[in-house]
């Protein structure tokens, strides 16, 4: 099977997934033995790509041609295998956990849910792959429409509240910002696709370089740098499931992996670093990095929603890796994109433990989560897993990453940056290892109320403990093999430093 | 037979009005309606695709020849709307069945198929005719028919509506009456290629910039443009659905041709916008329609009112397009022309479903339709997803090519304005999918409300997959608007 073929394959194997899904919507289990099989398959056509790639090879399908003189076309190149790699490796072990978590909590409308999940992940895939602007807008929109009713599921007056900010935010900034900035793209170079040095050089110069740049990065919403971040704590609201994956992979990898591919592939590193009007990235990025964190220091510190914090890390992770992307040199742009699968595992492995929580003993709140560790080791083992990963200690895999974005704020002698960094490991273990130790190491409350099951509860249900164990793993195996990620992550900068 | 297909084009329909009244079935009626509208649109692509392979067709009508015979003329642009017209006409006439049924008295059903083949025949007239006194009379056969569409209904606010209508129309019509006169008195000529030779000669004197003045309000009447408006969102509102349909998606598109035809073709784009500044007249009153009548539709309550508001916006669309003189920005307003007939029809249609089960338009009957109206309302959402301008839809290669002409001319602000009145679309699309999707359906549970009938269902989707074929593949449509946009303008080919 030809590279071409593959690539177009992967993106159908998920499309035709939802609609057998939507199909066998009267028998669960048929159904979500379809979901489970169509995500492995997906697996296995996705890694097939990767030593195409990482040898050299760039596959490229013209889908159809849109207007005259634009593609929508599929270029593979090592950034999108990252994030397709990413994408393809968490879609099964979320549905495993989906299937655990929606059917332990009774949830309606399920159908709906694994289909619509299905097209996003398509979206999700046809992002990665896209080969040039036009192509990464339709599916940026389509991932945006496609988790709509993800996030506002269960249809109650707070989720519809939290859709409608989500769709909001994410659709005012894509046609306000994100489309001003493709025509103006298209206008200036006289072509949107993706090039290796970026499009621009030489078309645009001073101030307007600035002001693209401007329009880019706000324009791409779901990369949730502040001002236009509320949309990730109103999306809260959704089942966790639909939180691990969409927002701690699909959307926001989506959002971060269009900001990381538009200043690689159509401004270029090079254009980036001569024009003085584009230093500012760097600052706002670093203070979404500050200033979120800051916000979840104080929901550790008020004991308020877990899923709210970890929203909120997240928040601050993204802008991590705009940071390293804002130094505007290969080595910090392959630690950025490294960042990328290392938050992704880490911050799946917190939200899905936090579902667990919430399965298997109905809490929501880090205030009820006192010697919650004893009784349920596995999951809080995972989040202690996950929550090393966030600050970035070894053995878990966001050291790594850590570790190469430092190396490219030293290179660039980008000593504000190594200060925002060191700042915000500071924060990450102040409202993480609380928790931990809360967990672990101190008396479990008396219940409040008499809800039977917040006391003398043991672990979530199989299926998601198996889930969140897996990713647990991931994200450990990425801090002792990380082979595969890192080099994708160097080919795409073409080299170290 | 093909060498007559021009005047066919305009004869099958205009034949099958009286045969529509004279019938007294009305199921014979609606057949004989359905023949003759499929019939045109097979002759639209037929012409369509000579046009595109041989160039532009010539017909002199009896064999008199131009000047002094009537010529029929048909270039890509009118090919263009020519099949616009017809496929949308099409699709209107099998939608009409049940939707007529339930909106029309029974007796008057074979007059209004009458008064729908007059209209259908008046508008391609308007768009073959190469003659600037046979379009009045074609101008005339569609709008006087159009006023005895509207009021045809039930609904007596529609008589009011019509009268309006009649009146303003009547006046717009009166004027472009004046301009044709005007030219006829200094040319001789009524031919619209001989005027285009004989006008710069006379172009120096007053008579003929009076006459663009005359022709430049009586057809912004015609197309509803910001401040001439006044007419349409009644007119719209209160005609019967399938009335609403069709209009909403030709009328104003022929009137939209007929500037095209009558300031690129007769006068030309040096006399048009070099001499009179058309484009000063024409952008600021596109861009206050743009703004304010999508501002306006977010207040309506009348989900039909709130589409009416809609079109003129989307009128303005286009004149901005055309007020931008370039190759882009005519590319812009001619493809648009297509969009959104597409889109507009779609949405009027899913309306008429809604109608057709519910009885009303107002956003408080839409409440809970998502579930007991699926397909309805699903068409209702994707071709509001147009309408916004997302990507895999009509409504977003629109707005590319428009954003880019704008983009071209350096025009930021106006490029930020569309972008903004598109998330203006979106907040008024959006009261109605939550209402539907997101509020309770006020009834009883065992109420017999159910899905459309497909007889209308099968019409709304065809549009609905117009939509998105399109949107995907634009390469056909842009492709042809923009040649049409180059031969208009007289750069290459």
């Amino acid at each position: 099977m030809s590279p071409e073929t593959t690539v177009v394959l992967a993106f159908a194997i998920p499309l035709a997934g939802a609609v057998l899904i939507a199909a066998a919507g009267r028998l669960p289990n048929l159904r979500e033995a379809v979901t489970l099989v169509t995500s492995a398959a997906l697996l296995f056509v996705v890694a097939s790509l990767i030593p195409e790639v990482l040898a050299g090879a760039r596959p490229s399908v013209d889908l159809v041609e849109w207007v005259p003189g634009i593609q929508l076309r599929f270029t593979v190149e090592p950034l999108g295998m990252i994030f397709a790699g990413v994408a393809a490796l968490l879609w099964p072990v979320n549905s495993l956990y989906s299937i655990g978590y929606m059917r332990a909590n009774g949830e309606s409308h399920q159908t709906r849910f694994y289909v619509a999940f299905a097209v996003a992940i398509a979206g999700a895939i046809g992002v990665a792959f896209a080969g040039n602007l036009l192509t990464l807008f339709v599916f940026y929109e389509v991932l945006t429409l496609s988790t709509y009713p993800l996030v506002a599921h269960h249809g109650t007056d707070d989720a519809k509240r939290g859709g409608r900010t989500y769709l909001g935010i994410l659709m005012t900034t894509s046609i306000g910002l994100l489309l001003f900035a493709i025509v103006w793209t298209w206008q200036a170079a006289g072509t949107t696709e993706f090039t290796e040095g970026g499009i621009l050089s030489g078309r645009l110069e001073g101030a307007q370089v600035g002001l693209l740049l401007f329009l880019f990065m706000f324009g791409i919403g779901k990369a949730a740098i502040m001002p236009v971040h509320r949309w990730l704590p109103a999306a809260m609201v959704a089942p966790t499931p639909v939180s691990a994956l969409l927002h701690a992979v699909a959307v926001v990898k989506a959002g971060v992996f269009s900001i990381v591919k538009v200043l690689v592939y159509v401004f270029g590193l090079e254009l980036l670093q001569a024009e003085p009007s584009t230093r500012w990235l760097l600052y706002v990025a670093s203070f979404t990095v500050i200033a979120a964190s800051v916000v979840a220091l104080r929901i550790a510190f008020e004991q308020g929603n877990l899923k709210r914090l970890l929203a909120y890390s997240t928040i601050s992770q993204l802008s991590y890796i705009v940071l390293s992307a804002s130094i505007f040199l290969p080595i910090a742009a392959a630690g950025a994109g490294l960042h990328i699968v290392a938050h992704a595992f880490g911050k799946i492995t917190l939200f899905f433990a936090a579902g667990s929580i919430y399965t298997a003993a109905h809490k929501t709140e880090i205030g009820q989560l006192k010697g919650i560790g004893r009784r349920m080791p596995w999951t809080m083992g995972a989040f202690a897993i996950g929550a090393l990963s966030m600050i970035g200690l070894p053995p878990a895999g966001g050291f790594i990453s850590k570790w190469y974005i430092l190396l490219g704020a030293f290179e660039a002698d980008q000593y504000f940056a190594m200060g925002i960094l060191v700042a915000s490991t500071l924060l990450n273990a102040a409202y993480f290892v609380p928790i931990v130790y809360m967990a672990f190491f101190m008396e479990e409350e008396a219940p409040i109320g008499d809800h039977p099951d917040s006391h003398g509860h043991g672990e979530a249900p199989l299926a998601m403990v198996v889930a969140l164990s897996a990713t647990a793993g991931l994200t450990v195996l990425l801090f002792f093999f990380p082979g595969v990620p890192l080099a994708l992550a160097h080919a795409f900068t073409g080299g170290g430093p | 037979m093909i060498a007559h297909l021009p005047v066919l084009q305009v004869l099958v329909p205009l034949l099958a009005a009286p045969l529509c009244a004279t019938v007294r079935n009305r199921r014979v009626a609606w057949a004989v309606a359905v023949a003759a509208s499929w019939t045109s649109l097979w002759i639209a692509i037929q012409l369509l695709t000579l046009v595109l392979a041989d160039g532009p067709i010539s017909y002199a009508l009896g064999g008199w020849a131009a000047p002094w015979g009537i010529e029929y003329r048909i270039d890509t642009v009118s090919a263009f709307v020519l099949l616009t017209v017809s496929a949308i006409a099409a699709l209107v006439t099998l939608y009409a069945l049940k939707s007529i049924e339930r909106e029309v008295e029974a007796s008057r059903v074979s007059l209004f198929y009458a008064a729908f083949m007059l209209s259908v025949a008046g508008l391609l007239g308007i768009t073959v005719t190469g003659d600037v006194f046979n379009l009045f009379v074609f101008l005339e056969i569609s709008s006087l028919s159009a006023y005895a569409l509207i009021a045809i209904g039930q609904n007596r606010k529609a008589l009011t509506a019509a009268f309006q209508y009649l009146i303003m129309g009547s006046v717009g019509a009166t004027f472009i009456l004046i301009g044709i006169g005007m030219m006829y008195v200094m040319t001789g000529s009524l031919n619209m290629a001989d005027l285009a030779e004989l006008l710069p000669q006379v172009s120096a004197s007053r008579t003929i910039p009076v006459a663009f003045a005359f022709l430049t309000v009586g057809i912004s009447l015609k197309l509803a443009l910001f401040p001439l408006h006044l007419w349409l969102p009644n007119a719209y509102t209160y005609a019967p659905s399938t009335v609403s349909v069709f209009m909403a998606s030709t009328a104003t598109k022929v009137a939209v041709y007929m500037l095209i035809r009558f300031f690129f073709t007769v006068f030309g784009p040096a006399f048009s916008f070099d001499v009179m500044q058309l484009d000063r007249v024409l952008l600021p009153l596109a861009l206050l329609a743009i703004f304010s009548m999508s501002l306006v539709a977010i207040f309506q309550t009348n989900i039909k009112r709130m589409l009416a508001y809609s079109s003129m916006a989307q009128v303005g669309y286009m004149i901005l397009g055309i007020s931008m003189a370039s190759v882009t920005g005519l590319t812009a307003g001619i493809l648009h022309l297509f969009n959104h007939a597409m889109i507009k029809a779609a949405l009027f249609m899913a309306l008429g479903c809604v109608m057709y089960r519910v009885g009303s338009v107002h956003i408080d009957s839409m409440r809970g339709l998502g579930k007991r109206m699926p397909w309805t309302m699903a068409a209702f959402v994707i071709a509001g997803l147009s309408l916004i301008g997302v990507p895999l839809t009509v409504g977003f290669v629109s707005k590319w090519y428009l954003i880019q002409g704008a983009l071209e001319k350096g025009w930021w602000p106006v490029a930020a304005l569309i972008l903004i009145v598109s998330l203006m679309a979106a907040v008024y699309i959006w009261r109605v999918v939550e209402a539907a999707y997101f509020q309770e359906f006020p009834g009883d549970d065992d109420d017999e409300l159910k899905e459309a009938p497909l007889a209308m269902l099968l019409p709304t989707w065809a549009l609905i997959l117009v939509n998105l074929y399109f949107g995907i593949d634009a390469s056909f449509t842009a492709g042809v608007a923009g040649a049409a946009a180059r031969s208009l303008l007289g750069v290459g080919p």
